[in-house]
């Protein structure tokens, strides 16, 4: 809108002809950036909007294609919604209420060190765990596959019991041409031995390059090599058309205000899950306040149920009291649809690194949220879902680790439930900082959370000697427990251009 | 130089007799402490611990056990012991702050301002209570400004507090008026009045300075190495000028930190030096952080080259530093002080084993097994040659002049372009760098 504005203005400049106004104009955008800004914001909307399907489908199929996997996530957010509702009045806690003045004029004095505030949350439990949905995904059925054939070689070992389409490495091979061998990347081939002119000298120049041009699809192809540490929020931003002009401080103002005013049932749940995950996490401590101040608006902003339309999840209705199914008295709670888990923050703390802004943070934040992690706690058939993500875990590890998964299987240790948390999380707080935003580099830079099972199956190939020796679950994760060493880049690398086929 | 000897003589009683000239089949080693230093010389091999009086090779000792006996004890040459007799002049507040000054003055008078102001790393600071009056000037000049107590030979933040006001440190007024009496009642502890950096680099409104690891193996001439490996310590709360009371917000000692009401050990405060430059490299950009850290570099070597002449050089000396540098927002860096015996007693896991790597590799430099010559059978994995620019973890960062990572030859000697051979806060691959350095030679006898 602001560009239509911007050329309307520009009929008043001088250079601007009658004659050749349709060139002038243009022209004019282009110098200014306006049409570089237009381009990028079309190419957004490309990355969210889903595929055009037929005229007469109606508008579930946006969110979700498949009728068995939609009522699954429908009976999930019931659950979750009854959790919700017995703590609200096990406690005695309304879902929502209206700050005193004393207590508003306190939180906008403490607004910037919220994490010195200790609340009395133990009655409060997260809504769930990453381990309750996992459950749910394992008894996802098919109701139009048979699956009473004899248990075969060809059947599957693992928990995912749905016949989702994946990839195998050889196509794989080709869409992550820039992963191979003979390509250079950050996370490899800037190393300490390796030379600087080989490889990341070029590498950065570029990406000051992609910079200055402002140029998102440029970006986004330059990241699947990996972005300089330098670089990396400008080429974020970009990639994510995060911009934080004044209209977005003032949203985000808007957004902090509505906290100041309202205290909301799950701004204790999202207390409790930073105290939980992210304050006790060596790298992110120190990011306790920021995290509050990106969840807490989070939870208010009514933006983000835009993203619904193609989010098979629903956002929880509540009803005003005695009206339950009336719908002019409904509404959404949490303002922005989305109930958060034990972990949640950990979405957030990795760009804590890299933003210190909260509005930028903030508007970062949300753009991955909508495009990316929503995937991973809703239960879908889009490849990049969590229950793709799950089954292609699982048939990479059947097809080229099969002894290890065997192996694990027999001592009651499946692979996935050792591997769903690290991927619900996008491995957010199991690697270190370093490693995790090289993997991000690639989740952006191909669009597609693919890599994140990749990584998964790459992790157990790497520890396979190990794990082949333990024999019980618990010794598998202690063998997996600590990921904080691995070297990402390698390992996938390795997994996908070096496994004999 | 070569002895005919067998490696090791066993007289009539069954143990090892040490005879004049006899080649050391052991490193004997004292150890005053019992924190991290004792494990890591428990497991070198071929050395083994003395008790009480036994002659030793070797003695990692405390600053007290060193003023108590070092001017009485004759060391041999290949003896090795880890401070230098007067290292005080560097680790004292008061003392180093003189020496720092001194040599400012030298260096303005020799190479003019510009020069001299890249010793402008130190706040304002004033030796209470002989430059009481000094003080009260300067104090005067900036009014509303917040200045720091600390006393000058105590470590881990005791005794240190702010003030703003002069009537919060009366005592340390040099009064004239006093009698004599009651001056030699009350002997005022020496304390240094040091104005207060009220812009610190917050991350996320946390305060935290950096611990960054020096060794000195010599003063004269001046040769330096900087590990690779260091922290950053946060305050546990948010940084505020209006509390000047509560020292958790100010003070960033481990050491004060653990006695903080919320203070949570599983919490852990300490960021790695290579998290933190990451992290300022992704929040400014690697030119910035890169002009950042050589300023960094600067205020070692200005700050060993102050004391240059003062500190008593002896070859069996060596010494490992703990400098404490403070940021402030415009990304300078400041020094708050130096610690001769930095603390070596591990926070948790991954701090023990950076200080184990930090002091296996402090006694691979000081190379008392290269001083065993005379028994190459014993220690043939071990040999330096001298040159080596590198050392595991540490990188050499002045060698009676400044040490470049590129090689200064001929060919190279016009280029303009030389970068410092520091890395602090990088990549710290010392295992393999150290597998590299201790192979044996190719063609190398190996009897």
């Amino acid at each position: 809108m602001l560009s239509s504005l911007s050329a309307a203005e520009c009929l008043h400049r001088p250079e601007i002809q009658l004659e050749s106004l349709k060139e002038d104009v243009r022209n004019f955008l282009k110098a200014s950036g306006w049409e570089r800004k237009l381009q990028n914001a079309v190419y957004r909307e490309l990355h969210v909007q889903p595929l055009p399907s037929h005229p007469a489908a109606p508008p579930e199929h946006a969110k979700e294609p498949l009728a068995y996997m939609r009522k699954a996530q429908v009976n999930w957010e019931k659950r979750i919604l009854k959790s919700l509702n017995s703590m609200c009045t096990e406690l005695g806690v309304p879902l929502a209420r209206k700050r005193p003045a004393v207590e508003q004029k306190e939180l906008t004095n403490k607004w910037n060190e919220m994490g010195t505030d200790e609340p009395d949350l133990s009655r409060f439990r997260p809504v769930y765990a990453p381990k309750d949905f996992l459950e749910v995904l394992i008894s996802l059925r098919n109701p139009n596959h048979d699956s009473s054939e004899e248990a075969s070689a060809k059947s599957h070992w693992g928990l995912i019991q749905v016949p989702l389409h994946d990839r195998d490495i050889p196509q794989m091979r080709e869409a992550y041409s820039e992963l191979s061998l003979t390509t250079g990347q950050l996370g490899i081939d800037d190393h300490t031995h390796v030379p600087p002119d080989l490889f990341e000298s070029e590498h950065t120049r570029i990406g000051k390059k992609v910079v200055n041009e402002q140029d998102c699809a440029a970006a986004q192809q330059y990241s699947r090599q990996g972005c300089p540490t330098g670089l990396r929020a400008d080429l974020w931003a970009l990639i994510l058309n995060s911009t934080n002009e004044p209209e977005d401080v003032m949203h985000y103002e808007q957004l902090k205000a509505g906290v100041i005013h309202h205290d909301l049932l799950v701004d204790n749940l999202i207390y409790k899950d930073v105290k939980l995950t992210a304050s006790n996490d060596d790298y992110y401590f120190v990011f306790e306040d920021f995290l509050y101040q990106v969840l807490l608006c989070f939870s208010r902003d009514t933006a983000v149920l835009e993203h619904f339309s193609y989010n098979s999840a629903t956002p929880p209705k509540s009803y005003i009291q005695g009206k339950v199914g009336v719908e002019e008295f409904a509404v959404v709670y949490p303002p922005n649809g989305v109930i958060p888990f034990h972990g949640f923050s950990m979405y957030v703390a990795p760009l804590c690194f890299l933003y210190n802004e909260p509005s930028k943070l903030y508007s970062v934040f949300r753009e991955m949220y909508v495009r990316y992690f929503f995937r991973l706690h809703s239960v879908s058939s889009s490849t990049s879902g969590i229950v793709s993500l799950c089954l292609q875990f699982e048939r990479l590890l059947q097809t080229h680790l099969p002894q290890l998964f065997y192996h694990l299987r027999e001592i009651g240790a499946q692979p996935l439930r050792i591997a769903f948390k690290w991927m619900v999380r996008a491995f957010s707080g199991y690697l270190s900082t370093d490693q995790l935003l090289l993997l991000w580099d690639r989740i952006l830079g191909y669009d597609s959370l693919e890599i994140v099972a990749v990584l998964a199956a790459a992790v157990f190939a790497f520890r396979a000697e190990n794990l082949m020796e333990v024999t019980s679950l618990t010794s598998a994760e202690a063998v997996l427990a600590d990921l904080s060493t691995l070297k990402v880049m390698p390992l996938i690398q390795i997994f996908l251009f070096a496994t004999v086929i | 130089m070569s002895r005919n000897k067998t490696a090791g003589y066993k007289g009539p009683y069954g143990y090892q007799k040490r005879r004049e000239g006899d080649g050391r089949s052991c490193v004997r080693y004292k150890c005053g402490l019992t924190n991290t230093i004792q494990d890591v010389l428990r497991q070198r091999p071929g050395w083994m611990e003395v008790k009480d009086d036994g002659e030793w090779d070797f003695n990692w000792c405390d600053v007290g056990w060193l003023r108590e006996n070092f001017d009485h004890s004759y060391m041999e040459e290949h003896v090795r012991i880890c401070h230098f007799r007067n290292h005080y002049e560097l680790t004292r507040k008061n003392l180093m702050v003189k020496n720092l000054k001194r040599y400012r003055k030298t260096l303005e008078r020799e190479a003019g301002r510009i020069e001299a102001s890249k010793c402008d790393f130190f706040p304002r600071t004033f030796e209470l209570p002989s430059e009481y009056h000094l003080f009260v000037e300067e104090f005067k000049r900036s009014p509303g400004s917040t200045w720091i107590m600390k006393p000058v030979a105590r470590s881990q933040g005791k005794g240190i507090f702010l003030f703003q006001k002069l009537k919060d440190i009366m005592d340390w007024k040099k009064d004239g008026s006093r009698s004599e009496e009651q001056r030699d009642e009350t002997q005022v502890e020496s304390y240094v009045a040091q104005r207060y950096i009220e812009n610190p680099y917050l991350i996320s409104g946390r305060k935290f300075d950096l611990r960054v690891y020096v060794l000195v193996t010599s003063y004269i001439p001046l040769k330096a190495w900087l590990y690779r490996d260091g922290f950053a310590r946060f305050s546990s709360t948010r940084f505020s000028l209006t509390s000047i009371d509560d020292q958790y917000v100010h003070l960033t000692n481990v050491a004060v930190q653990k006695t903080a009401p919320d203070y949570d050990p599983e919490k852990g405060c300490k960021w790695q030096m290579q998290q933190l430059r990451r992290y300022l490299t992704a929040r400014h950009g690697t030119e910035t952080i890169e002009a950042l850290f050589k300023d960094i570099d600067n205020i070692f070597v200005r700050s060993l080259q102050s004391v240059q002449k003062v500190i008593i050089n002896d070859k069996h000396c060596f010494e490992l530093y703990g400098y404490d540098i403070l940021l402030d927002q415009d990304l300078k860096p400041w020094l708050i002080e130096v610690n001769a015996s930095p603390s070596l007693t591990a926070s948790s896991q991954e701090d023990y084993e950076m200080k184990c790597c930090l002091l296996e590799d402090t006694l691979h430099i000081v190379d008392i097994e290269g001083s065993c010559q005379e028994n190459p059978l014993l220690f043939p994995d071990l040999r330096l040659t001298g040159r080596e620019k590198r050392v595991g973890g540490y990188d050499l960062m002045w060698n009676d002049g400044p040490v470049y990572r590129e090689d200064v030859n001929l060919e190279t000697l016009g280029s303009a372009c030389f970068t410092a051979n520091t890395h602090l806060g990088c990549v710290n691959d010392r295992k393999k760098q150290l597998r590299q350095l201790l192979k044996p030679f190719p063609g190398k006898k190996r009897i």
